[in-house]
């Protein structure tokens, strides 16, 4: 029996802004507990919340930038439940009419691009915190109010590497749009992923299953991948999959059964009535749509087709935002494209790995670095001393300065080469017979004497001329 | 009589709700919640077609205050009116239903 695999993601992304979604609280992490609530984040009788304007002009950036259709006539709604983190025993969020509907992203597999169809997103409040010790739970209610937009896919994704593919292209629109870090590790991304199989040919959807406990991209694709497998094995065996929630184990890659679902959740969602509805005026749309910052794809077209670079290039430097930013005015300041995109690939990506920070939170500049480079282009200095170079520019220094400051001039005037090259070729007789015996290595080792006689700082291009000039004259 | 209402589903609202009736109570609520679904029905006999669904009744729209932080200082005098609170963190007893924690 042949299988094919459906699977749907949600995607809870939490939003940048400075106060919460109904409420002022700052929205602040890693205060102390508790520390940025007030009556509205409580849930207190008889308070009344207010839209955060900027939440609305986030939901509407996030439509555009996923090719939605921007609902102007929207709402919010009550979503009830009971949960200590949650102390109205209700979420206000959207579900009748939510802020943005029938989008799609592009995603590439192995060169295959697919449009991957987005169902609608919606933004809401999220919940606070619990820690579980033995006998008690222990609530903070920071996280509280704090605005979130979930995004719903279709059910167009047919394999754990597509859902991948789906998360990273998700992930780098949004990040480009600055509304969110969308950082899985610290919970600004979250992923809930149901996944179902059928024989190829059953028109009906296979009964799903919920996945969670999904912390990064990889164990998404690796949680799904073990599903599948699991749910294709209960079919060929005869049996059938249970409508279930099951949880991920990071150790084993094995999912272990959470509960049943039994019946349809019963949220009992009515529209909010503490919050007037909202008419998104065509204005406020174009506005936002003005100001939007250019996508990852159309960067790769242009680095591509405009500066030259490869598609490989082109994927790594858009990456993230603030890497392409850095890239762009680099490249502004007629440093050569392929060198800055070396240098931003290599030494920076190195730098950030090994001091664990974002480009922001570092004292390079695109000035500095656009400054470096050109002085490699014309000849200046040497890309080993460029390395000296890179070294002071992470300590905030100005290339030129340093390199006067530091003597790290290249040498490539023929005119001062010429008589060490005759100093060299004079002392080494033997060498010159090599040469003339058709023994290549013999050019390497006067280039290597050179070298020492200039402490390095010869142009080894100009050497290399001067010398086989030299030898074969 | 109650038929707009069953006994089961007058049981299933009340766990919804966390209560718990007794068979004495479920014989009650049913009849009289039956009477208030009754009572409601009367509007239905209202002719809407063409009438778009009312959302919200107040007749306010577009309600939004800028994206700014404010502290009111409310969280001390919170912390104090929780039923029991321990390094900042109010503390409730242990929860085992994880069913809900999005």
């Amino acid at each position: 029996m042949n299988f094919e695999t459906t699977i749907g993601l949600e995607v809870h992304v939490e939003l940048k802004t400075h106060s919460k979604i109904f409420s002022p609280s700052a929205v602040e992490f890693g205060d102390d507990p508790n520390a940025n609530t007030n009556v509205i984040d409580w849930g207190y009788p008889g308070v009344l919340p207010t839209t955060n304007k900027g939440v609305v002009a986030d939901g509407i950036i996030a439509a555009l930038a996923l090719h939605a259709t921007v609902e102007q006539h929207t709402h919010f709604d009550r979503k009830n439940y009971f949960y200590p983190d949650n102390p109205k025993a209700y979420q206000i969020t959207q579900a009748d009419r939510p802020i943005g509907h029938d989008g799609w992203i592009e995603i590439d597999v192995d060169g295959v691009k697919k449009k991957v169809g987005i169902e609608e997103m919606h933004i809401e409040e999220d919940a606070g915190k619990n820690t579980h010790e033995k006998d008690y739970s222990y609530v903070d209610l920071n996280r509280q109010g704090t605005a979130l937009i979930e995004i719903v896919s279709k059910p167009d994704i047919a394999s754990p590497a597509e859902a991948y593919a789906y998360l990273e292209a998700l992930r780098q629109r949004i990040q480009f749009t600055g509304i969110s870090d969308v950082k899985m590790e610290e919970g600004s991304m979250r992923v809930d992923v149901n996944i179902s199989v059928r024989p190829i040919g059953q028109k009906k959807f296979g009964t799903k299953a919920e996945l969670k406990n999904l912390n990064s991209f990889n164990y998404v694709r690796r949680g799904l991948e073990y599903e599948e497998q699991r749910q294709q094995k209960v079919l060929m065996s005869g049996g059938s999959v249970r409508q279930e929630t099951r949880r991920f184990d990071e150790t084993t890659g094995e999912t272990i059964l959470m509960r049943v679902k039994e019946g349809a959740d019963d949220y009992r969602y009515f529209p909010e009535p503490d919050l007037p509805a909202l008419n998104i005026s065509d204005d406020w749309i174009q506005e936002l749509d003005a100001n939007m910052p250019e996508m990852p794809g159309k960067r790769r077209d242009r680095y591509v087709n405009e500066l030259g670079l490869t598609d490989y290039d082109a994927m790594v430097l858009t990456q993230t935002k603030e890497m392409s930013d850095f890239f762009d005015a680099t490249v502004a300041l007629k440093a050569d494209p392929k060198i800055a995109s070396n240098y931003l690939q290599g030494d920076v990506n190195a730098y950030l790995n090994d001091n664990q920070v974002d480009l922001s939170a570092t004292k390079l500049t695109p000035e500095h670095l656009a400054g470096m480079i050109n002085l490699i282009s014309d000849g200046t200095i040497s890309t080993k001393m460029a390395k000296k170079v890179f070294k002071a520019l992470t300590d905030g220094e100005e290339p030129k300065a340093y390199v006067e400051a530091h003597g790290l001039v290249q040498l490539s005037d023929p005119a001062k080469l010429q008589p060490i090259i005759d100093d060299v070729l004079a002392a080494n007789p033997q060498s010159i017979e090599d040469f003339n015996n058709g023994k290549q290595r013999a050019v390497g080792y006067l280039v290597g004497q050179i070298m020492k006689q200039t402490h390095g700082q010869a142009n080894p291009t100009v050497v290399n001329q001067l010398l086989i000039a030299s030898l074969k004259g | 009589m109650a038929d707009r209402i069953t006994r089961e589903q007058v049981q299933h609202v009340a766990g919804l709700a966390k209560l718990e009736f007794t068979d004495t109570q479920l014989d009650a609520f049913t009849p009289q919640l039956d009477d208030i679904i009754g009572l409601f029905e009367t509007l239905s006999e209202v002719d809407t077609e063409g009438v778009e669904a009312t959302t919200n009744v107040s007749d306010q729209l577009n309600v939004m205050r800028e994206d700014v932080a404010e502290d009111w200082g409310q969280s001390a005098a919170l912390l104090d009116n929780a039923p029991d609170a321990e390094r900042g963190y109010i503390k409730v007893p242990a929860i085992i239903d994880e069913s809900e924690d999005d």
